[in-house]
C-alpha cells in the first residue's frame, strides 16, 4: 500500500470524527482537536483496516500526534 | 484490598431474562390462551427492579402480539431489550448482555422448558439457568441478591431507558461524532467521596472489571478509612446530560506521598464508555499533581478486558517505567498539557 492511500484512509476515517481539516503535521491531541476517546477509537481502526496488531510499545504519543507520524507508523507495521 | 479473582466465587446476577409462556404467565399465547400472570410475578419483577437487577425477555414468539401482552399487564418498562422472535434463546440472551454491554457471565435465564435452559446452557455455560417451577424462591437465591442496594441501583434501569433513547438518536445522527456528544450538554462532576458514597462505590468496584486499572476491590472499611485520610485522595464522578443522569459513574483512589502521587485505582462504568470521561479524569489527577509539585505515577494490572484503560494511560502521556510481575508502574510526563474536551462541562467540588 502506497502512503498516500493510507494517508486518505486514515484522514477519512477521522472525518467521522473532527469537522476541520487537519493540517499533515498538525499535533491533532494538543490542539485539543481530539481526546484520548478518540486514539482508542483510532488504533482499533489502524488494527482492522490495515491487519496489523498495535503492540502496548507502539502505544506511545508520538506514534499518533499527528497524521504524518501515524502514516509513518503503519508504514513500518505493514 | 482483594484482587479480582478472590471475589468471583460470590457471583451476582445483573439481568435476569424471562421466558413468557408457562414461565412468566399462564398458557400460551400462541394457542389463544386466556393468559394471567404467574402468581407473584409483579411482585417480584419490581423487588429485583428496586435492587438494581435489570430484566429482559427471551422467547419464541410474534414481537407485536407478544408486547402488546406485556403492556397489558404493565411490565412494558421493565424490559431491556426484550428478545421475541424466533431465533435460538442462546443468540437472543447473548444479544441482550451485547446490547445492556455487560458480561454474559452476569445473566440469569428462567424458562419452564428443560430443552431451552439446556439449550442455553450449552452455548453459554456461564449463564445461570431456573426452572420456572422454582420462581416462589426466586428473590431468596443469593445470586438474586446484591451485597448493597444504593440509590444508583434502584435508578438502574431508567438509566438504562435513557441509554437506549441517546443510542437511536447516536445513530440517526449524521455528522462528526464529537458535534455528537456537543449535542448531549453533558456536565462532568468529580468530588471528593462523602460516607453517602461508599457503598455506591464499593458496588462499582466489584461490578466494574472493563474499564478498570486494576481490579482492585475495597471494602466499605478500607474506602471509609481511604476518604478521611489525609494520605489519600478518593474521588467520585458524576455524568448528566440532557435525557437524564447516568449517575455516579466512576471512581479513583490515589495514594499522596510527601514528593509522589499514585493512582491505585481508576474506573468508569462501561455504560459511559463512548463519552470519553476517564480522560477528563485523568487530566484534572494531572493537573492537581502539577499544582502540588509531586510526581504522578499510576498501578495498572493488566488483564484481556481493561486494553482501554492502559490506552487511556498511555495517550495521557503516562509511559512504562516499572514492571513487578504483573504489576506494572506507569509514571506520567505532566510537562504535556491537555486541555478538557470542548463538549462537556466540567465541575470540581
Amino acid at each position: 500500500m502506497i502512503p498516500n492511500e493510507i494517508l486518505e484512509k486514515t484522514k477519512s476515517f477521522m472525518a467521522q470524527f473532527i469537522n476541520v481539516n487537519v493540517a499533515d503535521d498538525e499535533d491533532i491531541f494538543a490542539s485539543g482537536l481530539v481526546n484520548s476517546l478518540f486514539a482508542m477509537q483510532l488504533v482499533l481502526f489502524i488494527e482492522k483496516e490495515f491487519s496489523i496488531k498495535v503492540e502496548n510499545e507502539d502505544l506511545d504519543y508520538d506514534n499518533f500526534r499527528t497524521l504524518n507520524a501515524i502514516v509513518g507508523f503503519i508504514e513500518r507495521k505493514i | 484490598m482483594t484482587t479480582e479473582n478472590s471475589v468471583q466465587n460470590e457471583r451476582k446476577v445483573k439481568c435476569l431474562v424471562w421466558d413468557l409462556d408457562n414461565t412468566l404467565w399462564n398458557g400460551v399465547l400462541l394457542e389463544n390462551d386466556q393468559l394471567s400472570l404467574r402468581e407473584g410475578v409483579t411482585d417480584i419483577i419490581k423487588t429485583l427492579d428496586n435492587r438494581g437487577i435489570l430484566q429482559s425477555v427471551a422467547s419464541k414468539n410474534d414481537y407485536n402480539h407478544a408486547m402488546a401482552k406485556i403492556d397489558d399487564f404493565g411490565l412494558r418498562d421493565y424490559f431491556l431489550y426484550p428478545q421475541i422472535n424466533w431465533n435460538s434463546k442462546a443468540s437472543s440472551i447473548a444479544h441482550i448482555a451485547k446490547s445492556i454491554n455487560i458480561g454474559i457471565d452476569t445473566l440469569a435465564f428462567i424458562d419452564d422448558q428443560d430443552f431451552e435452559r439446556e439449550e442455553v446452557n450449552f452455548s453459554h455455560p456461564q449463564v445461570l439457568g431456573i426452572d420456572a417451577e422454582n420462581l416462589d424462591n426466586l428473590l431468596d437465591l443469593p445470586e438474586m441478591n446484591p451485597s448493597f442496594i444504593t440509590q444508583d441501583s434502584s435508578k438502574r434501569r431508567l438509566m438504562y431507558l435513557s441509554d437506549i433513547a441517546r443510542q437511536n438518536v447516536e445513530k440517526d445522527f449524521v455528522g462528526p461524532k464529537e458535534e455528537f456528544l456537543s449535542t448531549l450538554n453533558m456536565v462532568f462532576t468529580l468530588s471528593p467521596a462523602r460516607e453517602e458514597d461508599l457503598q455506591r462505590a464499593e458496588e462499582l468496584t466489584v461490578r466494574t472489571h472493563q474499564l478498570n486499572t486494576t481490579g482492585y476491590t475495597y471494602s466499605y472499611e478500607e474506602l471509609d478509612q481511604f476518604r478521611q485520610s489525609d494520605r489519600h485522595l478518593l474521588l467520585i464522578a458524576e455524568l448528566d446530560d440532557k435525557y437524564g443522569t447516568y449517575g455516579k459513574i466512576g471512581i479513583t483512589l490515589i495514594e499522596c506521598d510527601d514528593d509522589r502521587w499514585t493512582i491505585k485505582l481508576l474506573l468508569m462504568s462501561c455504560r459511559v464508555m463512548s463519552r470519553g470521561v476517564g480522560t477528563v479524569m485523568i487530566n484534572h489527577i494531572r493537573n492537581e499533581a502539577r499544582k502540588n509539585g509531586v510526581r504522578l505515577q499510576a498501578e495498572l494490572i493488566s488483564n484481556d478486558r481493561n486494553r482501554m484503560m492502559y490506552m487511556s494511560y498511555k495517550f495521557a502521556h503516562f509511559k512504562e517505567k516499572e514492571k513487578r510481575g504483573e504489576l506494572l508502574i506507569l509514571e506520567n510526563d505532566l510537562s504535556r498539557v491537555q486541555n478538557f474536551p470542548e463538549y462537556l462541562t466540567v465541575n470540581l467540588n
